[in-house]
């Protein structure tokens, strides 16, 4: 294959990379200014979909139908909040974008929100995003000066306005329904779905919610049309009639036990033995990997002889992940005991569940609790099936609550249940002692 | 005398045209009291609360949602410096940077520290995965943190000339 050219990250890292000056002289807003001119909204709208571009922010759904929810001929307003509370673990691709790039990020808010017809757009920003905050603030300063943002875009009959809406470190902000309840000024508890955002979102309107990775690749898709975008990546399995394909670039972060833990843009689908060989510069300290959580802690966990796996929107489920998640890899040697890693892992979910529903408050709550118990040598063989049942049975896809953020929780110790039930079953029986009241070394 | 001083109203004010609703101004004015005042106290809760229209119990709700809020019991010291503890981190160090601080500041994490000058905190991933292990100071990230050079920024935080 030859050596992919970056479309994302391609300015990341150039002088000035996010003053509006070069991103024009590098062809930025050529293609707001091609939507304006030549196509309407339900164009723009139909380029999206047809391009098969799938939310980059975890779930996957096609982009240009989500926009398609919108109720027609609605008064409005109707808004777009981009969801930047990129927040999951080992996730960073969105912060570089906005950093280095916030333009490209920009201009494809402005192409959404005419397609959709939204006239305000909140960019809900974690609040550990500050850099970026002050980056996109003075991109957003420039464009209300450049005439690009305001009444009257470009001339035309397109009116927007873009507020930057700084978060206060709540992992479920990020689940939509929370982020918009957030945006209101309440607890970030996400809400019963129906009614969705689409049709009864922020403030009681039509309300679409998009990643900021997502909204990047808006922009190329219209500068450049969609079928530039499905000639990358993966096209749908034809022996699966559901699946939507998993087309275009993608970004995907390094991190943990390699040499140099990075952000890297490819087409889809690249495996994760690649990921770690050729751009993570291997596994550190001469080890050999155990495993990884492809995308973010969510996802599940994968053991090294599952590095094969194609990060696709597909390849993960294949070997029991829960998805593509955010396609952020995180690589642990051999080393790396998996009693450490689960205890990490349960330790963020039962500190970051919003306490809405009772079975992800108490079973994530639980779940942490028994990894306390298997630290301090107290595990007990029985406590494995636990983990499975607790695991198993909070979510959205058991039923039992109401947002993902239990899926989440849950998976990755189904995952090591099934994958490291050995190495798990050998450390409750040497019943092993933590020598520190706070966490255990894990870097060797 | 009210607990918000005239620019921090206008300040919160400048925030209204933005919103459909007055609540929704209820996280940026929480910010920008907590950033002058390095808590927020019960009085300003319902001077806020005044000024949005809510009644002090709704912006409590909201603000006691978000463990990112100092109460008056227990204000931020002059910067806060969080130490993150998520996967990414952990792998290369994170918690034991985290002792390390806790050892070297001579607190637990979540106090400030006896001269008012840092506030230590974890914090879950602060998406700066690729500096492993991360801190974050008020709002700005710093990479690959060795203990070395968390002892750096300590110092630095120190002097009166910082900030």
């Amino acid at each position: 294959m030859a050596e992919f050219e970056p479309v994302l990250l391609r300015r990341v890292g150039k002088v000035d990379s996010a003053a509006l000056s070069t991103y024009r002289a590098d062809g930025g807003y050529r293609a707001l200014t091609k939507a304006l001119n030549e196509m309407s909204p339900a164009q723009v709208v139909e380029l999206v979909k047809d391009s098969g571009l799938r939310g980059r922010g975890g779930a996957g759904f096609p982009c240009g139908v989500k926009w398609t929810f919108l109720p027609k001929d609605h008064p409005g307003p109707i808004y777009l909040c981009v969801n930047a509370d990129e927040s999951e673990p080992c996730t960073f691709n969105n912060r570089i974008l906005m950093e280095d790039d916030p333009h490209q990020v920009l201009e494809g808010i402005l192409l959404a929100c005419y397609a959709t017809r939204a006239s305000t757009a909140y960019l809900y920003l974690r609040y550990e995003y500050g850099r970026a905050y002050r980056v996109l603030q003075s991109a957003i300063d420039e464009l209300y000066a450049a005439n690009l943002l305001g009444k009257n875009i470009l001339g035309k009959d397109f009116h927007l306005d873009v507020y930057l809406h700084r978060g206060a470190a709540a992992y479920i902000c990020g689940e939509e329904t929370g982020l918009i309840e957030s945006l209101e000024g309440k607890r970030g508890w996400p809400r019963i779905k129906p009614p969705f955002p689409a049709v009864e979102g922020a403030f009681r309107k039509p309300t679409v919610v998009n990643n900021i990775e997502t909204l990047a690749c808006v922009t190329h898709i219209i500068d450049r049309g969609s079928a530039w975008f499905k000639s990358i990546g993966v096209p749908p399995d034809p022996k699966n009639p559901r699946d939507a394909g998993s087309y275009g670039p993608k970004l995907y972060c390094i991190s943990g036990h390699v040499n140099k833990p990075c952000c890297v843009e490819l087409p889809l689908g690249v495996t994760v033995r690649e990921l770690v060989e050729k751009y993570g510069g291997g596994v550190w300290k001469g080890r050999k990997a155990k495993g990884c959580i492809p995308g973010g802690i969510s996802m599940g966990i994968m053991t090294e002889s599952e590095f094969d796996t194609p990060l696709d929107f597909n390849g993960p489920g294949r070997v029991g992940c829960l998805g593509l998640g955010t396609a952020a890899v995180t690589i642990f040697d051999d080393q790396t005991s998996i009693v450490d890693v689960l205890y990490n892992i349960c330790r963020f979910f039962a500190h970051e569940s919003c306490g809405q529903c009772t079975p992800c408050r108490e079973g994530t709550g639980w779940m942490f609790k028994i990894m306390e118990r298997f630290r301090r040598g107290q595990g007990r063989i029985e406590d494995l099936q636990i983990l499975e049942e607790v695991g198993k049975s909070i979510g959205i896809m058991p039923g039992t609550t109401i947002c993902g953020l239990a899926d989440g929780a849950g998976w990755p110790v189904k995952n090591a249940v099934a994958k490291f039930r050995l190495e798990l079953e050998e450390f409750i029986k040497k019943g092993v002692q933590s020598e520190s009241a706070l966490p255990l070394a894990m870097a060797n | 005398m009210p607990a918000l001083n005239p620019e921090i109203r206008r300040k919160i004010e400048s925030y209204l045209p933005r919103y459909p609703s007055k609540q929704a101004v209820t996280l940026p004015a929480l910010h920008i009291v907590h950033d002058e005042m390095r808590c927020v106290s019960n009085a300003a809760i319902e001077e806020i609360a005044e000024m949005l229209d809510l009644a002090p119990a709704e912006v409590q709700d909201t603000m006691s949602f978000y463990e990112f809020f100092h109460t008056e019991e227990a204000p931020m010291g002059k910067t806060r410096l969080w130490v993150c503890r998520s996967l990414a981190c952990a792998l290369r160090g994170g918690d034991e940077l985290l002792s390390h601080l806790c050892r070297k500041l001579n607190v637990q994490p979540g106090d400030t520290t006896a001269d008012g000058k840092i506030t230590l905190e974890f914090a879950e991933c602060l998406g700066a995965c690729e500096g492993a292990p991360a801190v974050m100071i008020d709002d700005e990230h710093e990479h690959n943190v060795t203990p070395e050079a968390a002892e750096k920024i300590v110092e630095r935080l120190r002097t009166p000339l910082a900030g």
